[in-house]
């Protein structure tokens, strides 16, 4: 028994390393012109417009935004999850060098959960209740390694359920979903997508649902395992705190489109794009001055039936008087790079955002 | 106990002791009692007259049943809750009207907590017609009055709430709180399920209707940054008790208690982690037990590094240290958020030895949890 589990996991190796080599010059994930849209009785929603990012392995890329923002669309669209029959989908979705759009569902399998795994908001919903937790994590290791015995896949969700922290996982394998708690429940899906060993993981939200010691250690994990395995991450949440904590480089949406991209610190600090600002502004910290009221944002997220014309977030946006004519609500803008170069990109008129935001609003978003 | 007088009056709600037990039921035709949900159990604080109280823990830590009792949805099984003196816990429904009209609540969800089939206008006016607070032909007016002061169109008090959004909901729920001018206000988790630029819109315009309307408010959530905002006083609970409470300085800068200490080690800090800085997390081991069958003595001891034997026996009382209240047998000071250097609150105690000692204290929490 020992002898075949060697050798499947030495066969996974050698495919590892010949496709690594096969495209070492791309990125994991490249992700081009992505435009996902959905035809419903109001008419088309553009969910997500011109996205373009790439994840390099052992990267952590955090996308940030409200809820409507194209942010899990745009994810399910790399795990090929959306209906074809009624999505409409153009741009380029390359994992490890293979194209995702327009893969047949069946090709799609062989990357969904192997190299490409998924996790939830919600692991109450995302778990099937009738079926124990090791016979999913068991049904989702046979699926990907058919040679493996029932044995050998239980022996493996047994060393996933102890590494993601489940105490004593030889008593709780035989569990169901409802047994757990929220935090176990969440630590039994991360085993469930790591057990594969995937490259690249997608955490929907993965902590939204938690207290806040229990998202603590969920991170913590996720850290670890992806410095254990080498894997990228993409995490998309709503929160700017998981963002600062986990991520590498930061992309924020805003009705569907990629309004600033750049290295975390640089995007918390030196942000270069009013809706960024507003984020900043919006949010209380364990340090913030309590006397100072928050700086909401104006309005509400706009309806992606109808975009607003020119930049998506005008109709939200403090600083329109700034830029000349009516550039913001006819024209939109470019996906440029900022004042601090190619790294740091912003999707903005104003000329000279960096000014703006050191005098007058680093004090009160920051202070 | 700590029963000191406060201030000159009789406070706006004095709760002294309060319990609220859940009888879980076997199945069967008999269907006998085996067991209590001990999720509220012998709760003490006082609210004044426009004061915030912020009520912190995590799920399951009976925050959101003390607010149900406060407001007398639920009948409190033991202990005495006074309002304005007035004891309230075991009212009926009728003698209870008129207090009904002085305690409101906003609820988490706005979805679920707005009827769908009815318009703005009869959610909004419906508790004056109950309470009969303004003649039935100025309810309209009253109703567009309201709407406008929470930033809502006064015109579309004739649609229904799906035509809303999320955080133009949680407004049409707070003009319904406010539509009897009550002077408590308990709001459970009431911008949680918000966008965060919109959070910010609905926790300022809580923020001014307080000091318009001298509201007191009792905010429950879980979010500690937001507490911290909105309520200068704030009681931590965990697993149905009060485990320390005080002033938001005394909590949040020199926390006593081991829960408290690590639930602040692991807030999220944005502006902090963006300029680099990490806070040493202290992880708690394993998970909140069973409000069922809870641990004898400290209900934290089974999570906490700092457990003696005493622990196990003995139950602390809240008493007075530092300046706050604090449930803990080994109650000490130790720092968890450093004030960020730029930043102008007090910076109290040397971050460097703070880290040592959450250091410390992390490696003990992981090294051996002799209780569990």
């Amino acid at each position: 028994m020992t002898e075949t589990l060697g050798s499947t996991s030495a066969d996974t190796a050698t495919t590892t390393t010949t496709t690594t080599e096969a495209h070492d010059d791309e990125p994991f994930l490249v992700v081009e012109d992505l435009t996902v849209k959905f035809p419903t009785h109001d008419g088309l929603v553009h969910a997500v417009s011109d996205l373009t990012y790439s994840v390099k392995l052992g990267d952590t890329l955090g996308i940030v935004g409200e809820s409507g923002s194209g942010k899990s669309v745009s994810s399910m669209a790399v795990l090929g999850l959306h209906d074809m029959r009624s999505t409409r989908m153009t741009g380029s979705i390359r994992v490890n060098g293979d194209e995702i759009i327009g893969t047949k569902n069946d090709d799609m399998r062989k990357i969904r959960g192997n190299e490409v795994a998924m996790i939830f908001q919600d692991p109450l919903s995302s778990m099937h209740p009738f079926f124990r937790i090791g016979d999913q994590l068991i049904e989702a290791y046979r699926i990907h390694n058919r040679g493996a015995s029932k044995k050998q896949a239980r022996a493996r969700a047994l060393d996933m359920l102890d590494k993601v922290g489940i105490p004593q996982p030889s008593r709780r394998i035989d569990d169901y979903p409802h047994q757990f708690s929220g935090g176990m429940r969440q630590r039994a899906m991360i085993a469930m997508a790591l057990i594969n060993d995937p490259r690249l993981l997608i955490a929907d939200e993965p902590t939204t649902a938690l207290d806040v010691t229990v998202q603590a250690q969920i991170l913590d994990l996720i850290q670890e395992l992806q410095r254990e395995f080498g894997s990228a991450v993409i995490m998309i949440t709503h929160d700017l705190g998981v963002i600062a904590e986990i991520a590498d480089e930061t992309l924020v949406m805003y009705a569907g489109r990629c309004v600033e991209k750049g290295p975390t610190k640089e995007v918390l600090t030196h942000p270069v794009m009013p809706y960024t600002w507003g984020l900043l502004g919006s949010i209380a910290d364990v340090t913030s001055d309590t006397s100072k009221p928050l700086i909401p944002i104006p309005g509400t997220p706009p309806s992606l039936l109808q975009p607003p014309s020119g930049c998506a977030f005008h109709p939200r946006c403090t600083f329109t008087d700034r830029v000349e004519g009516d550039r913001c609500t006819t024209e939109l803008p470019d996906l440029v790079p900022g004042p601090q170069g190619a790294s740091h990109l912003k999707r903005c008129h104003l000329e000279d955002p960096e000014s703006i935001y050191e005098v007058e609003l680093k004090e009160v978003v920051f202070g | 106990m700590t029963q000191e007088v406060v201030s000159n009056g009789t406070p706006l709600m004095e709760v002294t002791d309060l319990v609220k037990h859940f009888p879980v039921k076997s199945s069967g035709v008999i269907r006998r009692v085996v067991g209590q949900v001990q999720a509220v159990d012998g709760i003490s604080f006082q609210l004044e007259k426009g004061q915030a109280l912020g009520l912190v823990g995590e799920s399951g830590c009976g925050k959101t049943t003390a607010g149900r009792v406060l407001c007398r949805l639920y009948e409190p099984t033991s202990g005495s809750m006074k309002f304005e003196g007035d004891e309230i816990g075991h009212l009926s429904n009728k003698e209870m009207l008129p207090y009904r009209r002085e305690i409101q609540m906003i609820f988490q969800d706005p979805y679920s907590s707005l009827n769908p089939r009815h318009t703005v206008g009869t959610i909004v006016g419906t508790p004056m017609h109950v309470h009969n607070t303004v003649p039935k032909n100025t309810v309209l007016q009253r109703v567009q009055e309201l709407l406008e002061t929470v930033g809502l169109n006064p015109e579309h008090y004739n649609r229904y709430p799906n035509e809303f959004s999320g955080g133009q909901r949680q407004r049409i729920g707070i003009a319904r709180a406010l539509a009897l001018q009550p002077k408590l206000i308990i709001a459970d988790e009431p911008v949680s399920a918000l966008d965060v630029s919109i959070q910010a819109q609905v926790i300022n315009l809580m923020q001014d209707l307080q000091r318009e309307f001298d509201i007191a408010f009792l905010f429950i959530a879980h979010d500690l940054a937001i507490v911290r905002h909105f309520c200068p006083k704030i009681a931590v609970m965990y697993l149905g008790k009060i485990v320390e409470m005080g002033d938001r300085d005394q909590i949040y800068l020199t926390p006593h208690h081991p829960y408290t200490q690590a639930l602040l080690s692991a807030a999220p800090d944005v502006r902090h982690a963006a300029i680099g800085g990490r806070r040493e997390r202290i992880r708690l081991e394993g998970d909140v037990p069973s409000p069922i069958n809870p641990p004898s003595g400290c209900r934290f001891r089974t999570r906490c590094w700092k457990a003696q034997d005493i622990c196990a026996a003995e139950e602390p009382p809240l008493l007075q240290v530092g300046g706050r209240q604090v449930a803990c047998h080994f109650a000490e000071p130790l720092q968890v958020i450093v004030a960020p250097p730029t930043g102008d609150g007090p910076t109290v105690g040397k971050p460097a030895a703070v880290e040592a000692r959450g250091a410390t204290s992390t490696a003990q929490a992981n090294g051996g949890g002799p209780l569990g």
